[in-house]
């Protein structure tokens, strides 16, 4: 039996500084869950704050972990920005049609008010009833989409692509306004009570940028924006890879970064020692038809590949665990973790 | 074609670079057909540039701009009605369920750059995909996903068609494929691939099974 001598901020805390704690902090990041522990549809759970408040309660009640997630999902910003969401019975709400149609759009558009927008509305009220309940005893880990990933909802990857390259001022004056987005997002959630922002950047990732372009864009965004965040921020690829760029993310002021599994654990853990604590790497889409025995054994894997002097969060590669993934996996994660995740006290 | 002018050619791709891989093109038409430049130079340097975006050499946006770049050189030397462009069963490539067509446009390119012409669907639902299946006698589809409810999607696409004696092949491809190796079993397709290279040999083998 594992004797727990710290609470879920404290033990998060800790391995941030890159100390043991008593043993592996572990994210669950479920979001959708939530709406099967209220027995709701997953439009329902996420129509109003106090669903989503409570089915992270209940989740974290359940399971054991060691944050609460008040992200609800990826286009609620792109609702703020007048877009619109395709909700669906088994997966995460998606974007729908791109608010950007054309690069002259970009001339028109104008930044939202965080203040006047219904779907950002809702995230600050779940966090503020989080706070409330939770209080210093564990993190609340709020959400931004980068300003250098967000044109993928916008706008659509080709077309993206096709700005970047073909139309630079337009490209920095998009930036521009979503840096301004993204720094007041960021700071309305953690005046609401969120004790870090997970900063979604997957096109920053070498899997998508090349490293050259990324110094000359996503860099210098991610830069600026973090600086004018008053809170601390962990960025996370969203599967992509990092090894390339990984003591560029670590330049970038923040103090997380979420990894993939197509990329070596220990490789990255020997790369981000001292500087960036480690988030992952389980792979949520295999997680899907995992044995219990199976998520012990990647748990257990993960834990001996960089666990070691802390600066290591167990969670899966994505940053939002999929629908279909049963109960008995979670547990058996959760299971795992308190059987293998324990430090030696020194 | 000598190595020295498809390296040169690759790296003005990677480096995005559509002025010199537009001239060395044209000064390689001078001796050449088309054609031969298309299959010695333009198919090995999107495959090569497709596989080493798997092996994580280079980005997501390397492929993309590779794709299109090629994909308007072949255009205007290889003409869509050119009899030179591959004789082939009736192909189509759609977006199942939702907005993110990147993986399907990389695709779609490199193959009209590769000298095979396809349908390009969009986005489509279940219903519309299997409808134009039928309607448009395909006999190859290629269907490209990025979120996971859309991969397990593609079983009901199979189903249906099955259920309507249509044998079409289904290829299918994204990110839930790469993370899973086993999925595009688990939902019934006939072959699946991480890039332009896997296409091309899926293509080739499917329609020499066909014949």
């Amino acid at each position: 039996m594992t004797i727990e001598t710290m609470t879920s901020l404290q033990r998060v805390l800790t391995t941030l500084g890159h100390k043991e704690p008593d043993r592996v902090p572990f994210f669950l990041l479920l979001t959708m869950h939530g709406a099967k522990e209220l027995n709701m549809t997953i439009r329902e759970y996420f129509s109003k704050a106090e669903n989503v408040a409570e089915g992270q309660v209940r989740m974290r009640k359940k399971y054991g972990h060691d944050c609460l997630y008040s992200f609800f999902y990826a286009p609620v910003e792109v609702e703020a920005w007048g877009g619109s969401v395709i909700y669906s019975d088994e997966g995460p709400p998606n974007s729908g049609e791109p608010v950007i149609g054309s690069f002259a759009d970009i001339k028109t558009l104008r930044v939202p008010d965080i203040g006047q927008s219904p779907s950002l509305a809702k995230v600050l009220e779940a966090t503020r009833i989080l706070k409330e309940t939770v209080k210093d005893e564990a993190p609340i880990i709020g959400v931004v989409m980068s300003p250098f990933s967000l044109p993928v909802m916008q706008m659509g990857f080709s077309q993206y692509f096709d700005l970047m390259f073909a139309e630079p001022a337009l490209f920095e004056r998009l930036m521009a306004m979503n840096e301004e987005f993204c720094v007041n997002w960021a700071n309305a959630q953690l005046k609401a009570g969120a004790t870090a922002i997970c900063y979604f950047d997957p096109v920053s990732s070498s899997t998508i940028t090349p490293r050259d372009l990324y110094l000359k864009t996503g860099y210098e965004v991610t830069k600026r924006t973090l600086a004018r965040i008053n809170g601390p921020t962990a960025t996370h690829l969203a599967s992509g890879n990092c090894l390339p760029v990984v003591a560029d993310i670590a330049n970038t002021g923040t103090a997380v970064i979420g990894v993939s599994c197509n990329e070596d654990l220990m490789a990255i853990k020997a790369a981000c020692r001292g500087k960036l604590t480690v988030l992952g790497n389980l792979n949520g889409i295999e997680m899907r038809r995992w044995t219990p025995e199976q998520a012990e054994n990647e748990v257990k894997s993960a834990i001996q590949q960089a666990a070691a002097g802390g600066g290591f969060i167990l969670s899966d590669n994505h940053g939002e665990i999929p629908w279909q993934v049963p109960e008995d996996v979670l547990m058996a994660i959760s299971q795992a973790v308190h059987k293998w995740g324990r430090y030696r006290t020194k | 074609m000598n190595n020295l002018l498809s390296q040169d050619f690759e790296k003005a791709l990677l480096d995005m670079d559509r002025r010199a891989a537009t001239k060395i093109l044209t000064q390689a038409c001078e001796s050449v057909e088309p054609i031969v430049f298309v299959e010695q130079v333009i198919v090995p340097a999107l495959e090569k540039i497709g596989d080493d975006w798997d092996k994580g050499r280079i980005a997501l946006s390397q492929v993309y701009m590779s794709g299109r770049i090629c994909e308007d050189l072949v255009d205007t030397i290889l003409p869509p009605a050119s009899p030179n462009r591959t004789s082939q069963p009736a192909m189509a490539i759609a977006v199942l369920d939702d907005y993110h067509a990147l993986g399907k446009t990389i695709i779609y390119s490199s193959l009209r750059a590769s000298g095979y012409e396809l349908l390009d669907l969009g986005r489509v639902s279940v219903d519309e995909l299997v409808r134009q299946t039928i309607e448009h006698k395909l006999r190859i589809i290629l269907i490209s996903v990025l979120m996971l409810p859309s991969a397990l999607h593609v079983k009901q696409v199979v189903e249906r068609l099955r259920l309507q004696n249509c044998n079409a092949k289904i290829v299918v491809g994204g990110a839930p494929f790469r993370f899973d190796r086993q999925l595009w079993q688990e939902v019934g397709a006939d072959a699946t691939g991480t890039n332009i290279a896997d296409a091309l040999t899926v293509i080739h083998r499917i329609m020499e099974e066909m014949s």
